[in-house]
């Protein structure tokens, strides 16, 4: 009850605010506002984790070395891009858990199909070592 | 009016932290997300729908390659190239990945100083992004006219399994075109804040409404997510 007042009355003092101005500046001004230092330090990490991850592959590392490594850099720029980049970091929580939970379904579909590739790579072997 | 009321960003609306404050939001007879702009709103379920996508994109890859008896082409060789007389593996998509950071940096710079209404060093750092972006997608086809010069075909390439043929022309070719037409909608935009749309209140040729400086930040996150899911190909397709 009070939470729908409170909402009505943001919308007419908004709505006053439109009608005077074309452009409503100070309605926006609060928008992203950060420091610009804080862009350029995160773009230094992601070239630096980029580079990380392409040393990976240049000295060859293999194995479980390899993959792990992989996903810790790829986790780490993904999670920069997304927190400071596109601000998810100063997003309200109804948004950010809206956006960012749903993908999580991805990972059950990439297990399901795991198990289904295993299982065809299986038919595969038996087929193509009895049919020649 | 009505499009003015719907962007207001000013009503505060406290909550308990935490996931009772996500139930205070979602719960009925009221917008799901104060204090994001529609506009953004949008956008942010438009990439959510985009990274099921390539999810979906990627997971068929994965299908593709664990599920085939033949050996998967090694990447590091397939994208290896020969730069003054040295062999060196994967080059050009870590300069491709390079320029795809670089130019997410000057986006979210641009989203910076379109906040601080700084109208021409916004338009200027979004056409800096656009020439990155337009920089990534020439290197791709130099990739693609190469691969295809080899005889990488999406049905058989000589070195290994056939699904990786299908599998980078169908990964690729979508990042590439999201590239291309993220590239087309950055200069587009540039255009309106370089003209001081935003400032005046100039309404839109296609919707009649006046845009804000929203718009820079909406178009930056298309950006971002560009170079978001760059980061997964670069991991899964090439480095895996």
């Amino acid at each position: 009850m009070t939470e729908a007042t409170a909402t009505l009355d943001g919308q007419r003092q908004h709505d006053a605010h439109a009608h005077e101005a074309p452009a409503p500046a100070s309605a926006h001004a609060e928008g992203q506002q950060h420091p610009i230092k804080l862009y350029l330090v995160v773009w230094g990490w992601l070239f630096v984790l980029s580079a990380c991850s392409y040393f990976v592959d240049y000295f060859a590392l293999q194995g479980h070395l390899r993959w792990s490594l992989i996903l810790l850099f790829m986790v780490l720029k993904a999670g920069l891009i997304v927190a400071v980049f596109m601000h998810m970091a100063w997003e309200r929580l109804a948004l950010t858990y809206a956006i960012l939970l749903p993908p999580a379904l991805i990972l059950v579909f990439v297990a399901i199909m795991a198990f289904e590739s295993d299982y065809t790579h299986l038919t595969r072997v038996i087929f193509f070592a009895s049919g020649t | 009016m009505a499009e003015t009321a719907l962007t207001n960003t000013v009503v505060p609306h406290p909550r308990p932290p935490g996931w009772q404050g996500i139930v205070a939001d979602w719960s009925s007879d009221q917008r799901a997300f104060k204090n994001v702009p529609w506009g953004k709103a949008m956008m942010w379920i438009f990439l959510l729908s985009d990274t099921f996508i390539f999810g979906c994109f990627l997971l068929a890859y994965m299908t593709a390659r664990m599920s085939t008896t033949v050996p998967w082409p090694n990447p590091s060789e397939v994208f290896a190239l020969e730069i003054a007389g040295h062999h060196i593996p994967l080059i050009l998509i870590a300069i491709m990945t390079f320029v795809l950071i670089s130019s997410s940096g000057t986006m979210a710079m641009a989203v910076n100083f379109g906040y601080r209404r700084d109208r021409v060093k916004t338009a200027i750092l979004m056409l800096v992004t656009a020439v990155l972006g337009a920089a990534f997608v020439g290197m791709q086809a130099f990739e693609w006219t190469k691969l295809i010069m080899e005889g990488v075909r999406p049905w058989e390439n000589p070195w290994g399994a056939a699904q990786f043929g299908s599998s980078f022309f169908m990964i690729t070719g979508f990042h590439g075109t999201h590239v291309t037409f993220g590239v087309i909608f950055l200069i587009i935009i540039a255009r309106k804040v370089w003209r001081g749309d935003f400032d005046h209140g100039r309404r839109g040729f296609f919707t009649s409404r006046r845009g804000n400086y929203e718009v820079v930040e909406i178009m930056g996150l298309y950006w971002h997510f560009v170079d978001l899911v760059w980061v997964f190909i670069f991991a899964f397709f090439y480095l895996w």
